[in-house]
């Protein structure tokens, strides 16, 4: 696997000569360091500034969700989703409930699908709004973290008003949404469209600042290349495929929800490098509001949830308080070793998250919780390319590879 | 849809007559179990296949069926792609307990990596011919694999049992 210095260092990409020293330099990268957002380490070997070896070790951040799930009921399950992604939690809670829900055989009012899909949305433009603003940051450039990040406040105090938190937002339930579920507060659509107003100037500022940028450009144009063949070879998904010219999404590709009804476009990257990725986020940034714009238009009046009668939603509240079949399907739902129950089957559904294809692969055997529990992270896929596209580059390169990829640490750990 | 799935299943099964176990299409999704020792050559033909092209390299994981029974304890399960006819499959090696050894597709998709690694962390399901055969989550000290149904949910006393660092014993 060692490969010779002249084979790994292309010198073109310098503008200045480089001689191999004889001794090389062992650098820790993390696990706790302000770039890796998250608990990231990569073990380098380094001949002066060059990167010869990268060895990125994981597991800092393990938690044994998979297991925890395989003892949690299916409602239960939701809060462990959060976790994983915990930059955008929605998309997490969705696509697990999309493969319970397959399993259970429900299908989920027009109302809810259209409401997920929104929620959806925005979760994708907040989890871009953290990657490019960070990115930012890495590579130098403050100021359009600002802007990002008040943007990225406004998303998280519409995620409050519906869900009571910011972070772990746990708004999923099989069969719908939890809580206010006819009624979504005013307070929401108010804040949703105030959003929509101003949130492409935001861009527009952003972009001005970072897109025409020399430095910017500098650091980020022919870094980081990955080539359509190491896109299949790999398994990457999302904007890293997509920036490297290859036009799959899923909400395309294989629609889920309602996003055969919606129009909107991929964009797609020609050479594959850190500046095609930033460009990629920028404009799916652009098409996640417009995808807003309409489901919201879309979303028609009337029930969110499925019908209690289905037995997998809480009943009511005027039932449980006035009703003996009431209270009896509320403690049936809640109580433990009770639950939803569905028979022996399994499902898996793709779905496209803000980083590519996150799925959730559930077994059933019978039981009031999934056998098996398997997430396909697109985090730890992703992240195996780094140390080919690493290595024969400088030090410096890695802050804006690591960036680019937007490797979260709850995901890929687990 | 359904059509082309079948086509899938028919070429496999022609390809393959005596390594196949069950064809599986519930839910819409397809599941061919297979026996575990022609794994590497039943994904070459699915990857390279022009009827198929399963080229993209979805996921890999490995289930315990110790609780709900299957043709052996442990299978590893293949989640494969195909841009081109835009289709999925699923492809379920089992393993046999006692002798947990599987041949490694990192010479197929170099993505499959850690997948494998994974595996043989929470499982102690071994691959033939992997570059680097370590523990990937767990630390490399660590006894046991976790995801094993036999494993207990609050852990073997691995916490209680840390060395507590004292003067005496100090280095």
């Amino acid at each position: 696997m060692e490969k010779s210095f002249d084979a790994l260092v292309d010198e073109e990409q310098f503008d200045f000569e480089y001689e191999p020293h004889e001794e090389k330099m062992l650098l820790n990268f993390g696990p706790s360091h302000p770039a890796t957002h998250g608990t990231l380490r990569l073990v380098m070997e380094l001949d002066g500034e060059i990167i010869t070896k990268v060895t990125p070790e994981l597991g800092y951040l393990h938690h044994g969700f998979e297991k925890l799930g395989e003892h949690r009921t299916y409602n239960q399950v939701v809060t462990i989703t959060d976790r994983m992604n915990y930059v955008s939690p929605l998309n997490n809670n969705f696509s697990y409930i999309l493969a319970v829900e397959k399993l259970f055989g429900i299908e989920v009012t027009e109302r809810a699908k259209y409401f997920r899909i929104l929620l959806a949305e925005l979760s994708r433009i907040s989890d871009h709004l953290v990657c490019i603003g960070t990115q930012g940051v890495d590579l130098g450039a403050f100021t359009p973290f600002l802007y990002l990040w008040k943007e990225r406040e406004n998303i998280y105090q519409m995620f409050e008003v519906i869900s009571g938190t910011r972070l772990t937002v746990s708004y999923a339930r099989i069969g719908g949404v939890p809580r206010d579920r006819d009624n979504i507060p005013p307070l929401f659509f108010e804040k949703l469209n105030k959003f929509l107003a101003t949130f492409e100037d935001t861009l527009d500022e952003v972009e001005r600042l970072l897109t025409r940028n020399k430095i910017w450009l500098n650091r980020t144009k022919d870094v980081g290349v990955i080539s359509k063949e190491d896109v299949f070879q790999y398994g990457l998904t999302g904007p890293v495929a997509r920036a490297s010219g290859v036009e799959w999404d899923i909400r395309q590709a294989e629609p889920y929800s309602l996003y055969d009804t919606i129009d909107f476009e991929i964009p797609v990257g020609e050479v594959g490098d850190v500046y095609d990725r930033y460009l990629v986020r920028m404009e799916e940034m652009r098409q996640s509001t417009h995808i807003v714009k309409q489901a919201l238009e879309k979303m028609p009046e009337g029930e969110m949830n499925v019908d209690p009668d289905t037995k997998v939603m809480l009943p009511k509240k005027e039932d449980v308080y006035n009703s003996i079949e009431g209270l009896i399907h509320q403690f049936e739902i809640i109580m433990t070793n009770r639950g939803p129950r569905t028979g022996k089957g399994e499902a898996y559904v793709p779905t496209e998250s803000p980083n590519g294809e996150l799925s959730y692969y559930v077994i059933s055997n019978g039981g009031n919780g999934p056998y098996r529990f398997r997430v396909r992270p697109p985090s730890f896929y992703n992240y195996q390319i780094l140390p080919k596209i690493l290595e024969g580059r400088l030090l410096s390169d890695t802050v804006a590879v690591l960036s680019s990829l937007n490797i979260i640490a709850g995901e890929l750990d687990r | 849809m359904a059509e082309e799935k079948n086509v899938v299943v028919d070429k496999v099964k022609s390809a393959f007559p005596d390594q196949i176990l069950d064809v599986n299409e519930d839910l819409g999704e397809t599941t061919i179990s297979v026996k575990r020792d022609k794994i590497v050559d039943i994904l070459r033909f699915l990857k390279e296949d022009s009827d198929l092209k399963f080229e993209m390299f979805i996921d890999l994981c490995g289930v315990d069926y110790l609780e709900m029974g299957a043709f052996e304890r442990f299978a590893v399960v293949y989640q494969l792609y195909s841009m081109v006819y835009n289709q999925r499959i699923r492809i379920k090696a089992f393993i046999p307990e006692g002798d947990e050894k599987i041949d490694s597709v990192v010479s197929l998709w170099a993505g499959a990596n850690w997948a494998e690694r994974e595996v043989f962390d929470m499982f102690g399901i071994t691959f033939n011919n992997h570059p680097d055969m370590r523990r990937i989550l767990c630390p490399d000290n660590f006894e046991g694999h976790p995801l094993k149904k036999d494993f207990p949910l609050e852990g073997i006393g691995y916490r209680e049992n840390f060395l507590k660092v004292t003067r005496e014993n100090a280095q």
